[in-house]
């Protein structure tokens, strides 16, 4: 299988857990994305060609990419919150700081419903926030997010399933895309 | 027994777990994503719950036995426990795991003790009751039968 040549859309999915590695590799594959699955945040920086310090006069010996380069193509990042040494917070702000990858879009994935938690990943840039176990329906939700780069009017929303006591309020500065307000 | 007999004792079997909250809506999400491409995907995921839950439940039952027991850490092994029987929908452990959390926050070894052991029996239950489950399928399928899917409602 070579790169993604045909229109499908590459997902990349972060997890310490093999269990919910799994599932959601099954979960996009179903919904026909490509995926690769990695269990850390280091991982998933190293697979998308970001060193622990972006400065270009920094080389990893055995990495030629630059920063305006990522030898793969990653249409989006699904990554879990709660994770051993990065969380998925910390690699959500790494992925925003950076020149290269700042727009791709972001899922972030957890098990425990926390408001403050919610709202600081979407107001980091996240684009949504699942709540665990991850269901069809959410996935279904991720398409919108894919298409941002041509359509640039979807919605930011926070998976209800189990209900919230705060409501992340849509007005927040999100936005990054040339001025155009996120409805 | 015929192929029309086991199925239909296969979805009673199956729906008696719903009914006595031994398992959730979760499991059934689980059988949706299997198909012909993945025909065991379900065997394969709960096969890595009864893994993960096994070597969970030994570091717990390790790390309270210690002469000053490390709470958050014996939080951390419980919150991976939950993760795990919430993405299976085996309701009862997870929600065994929920009750244990706050006597780790209130570092009650006791109640942590007694919550350990009905998790444990909650876990060793809902084991038998998947095996039992999965050789139904099997006898299903050696009988050249295919799997009834449950529906989401019954």
């Amino acid at each position: 299988m070579g790169m993604a040549a045909e229109a499908q859309y590459h997902v990349l999915a972060v997890d310490d857990s093999l269990l919910d590695r799994k599932l959601i590799e099954r979960l996009l594959k179903t919904s026909s994305y490509h995926v690769t699955a990695v269990d850390s945040g280091s991982k998933a920086l190293e697979f998308l060609g970001l060193l622990e310090d972006e400065h270009n006069d920094v080389l990893a010996p055995s990495v030629s990419l630059n920063d305006h380069h990522q030898d793969v193509d990653v249409n989006l990042i699904i990554t879990d919150y709660c994770m051993p040494g990065m969380t998925g917070y910390d690699l959500l702000r790494k992925i925003k700081e950076s020149k290269s990858l700042k727009d791709i879009p972001v899922v972030i994935m957890s098990s425990e419903n926390i408001p403050s938690r919610i709202n600081r990943c979407l107001e980091e840039g996240a684009e949504e926030f699942f709540l665990k176990p991850v269901q069809l329906s959410d996935v279904n939700k991720l398409k919108p997010h894919l298409l941002k780069g041509r359509d640039k009017e979807s919605e930011p929303s926070i998976n209800k399933r189990k209900g919230m006591e705060e409501c992340h309020s849509h007005d927040k500065t999100r936005t990054k895309y040339d001025g155009l307000e996120v409805v | 027994m015929e192929v029309g007999q086991m199925q239909r004792r296969l979805i009673e079997y199956t729906k008696s777990l719903f009914m006595e909250g031994i398992l959730d809506d979760q499991f059934l999400q689980l059988q949706q994503l299997q198909d012909e491409s993945n025909p065991d995907f379900v065997v394969e995921v709960v096969s890595l719950f009864f893994q993960d839950a096994e070597k969970l439940l030994n570091d717990i039952t390790r790390a309270l036995d210690q002469q000053s027991v490390d709470f958050p850490k014996v939080d951390a092994h419980v919150h991976q426990l939950k993760g795990s029987s919430a993405s299976v929908g085996a309701q009862r452990v997870k929600n065994g795991c929920i009750a244990f959390r706050n006597f780790c926050e209130e570092q009650n070894v006791d109640g942590s003790l007694r919550c350990l052991q009905q998790i444990k029996q909650e876990y060793y239950h809902v084991k038998n009751k998947l095996e039992a489950l999965f050789r139904l399928e099997q006898q299903i399928v050696a009988a050249g039968g295919s799997v009834p899917m449950m529906e989401l409602s019954f």
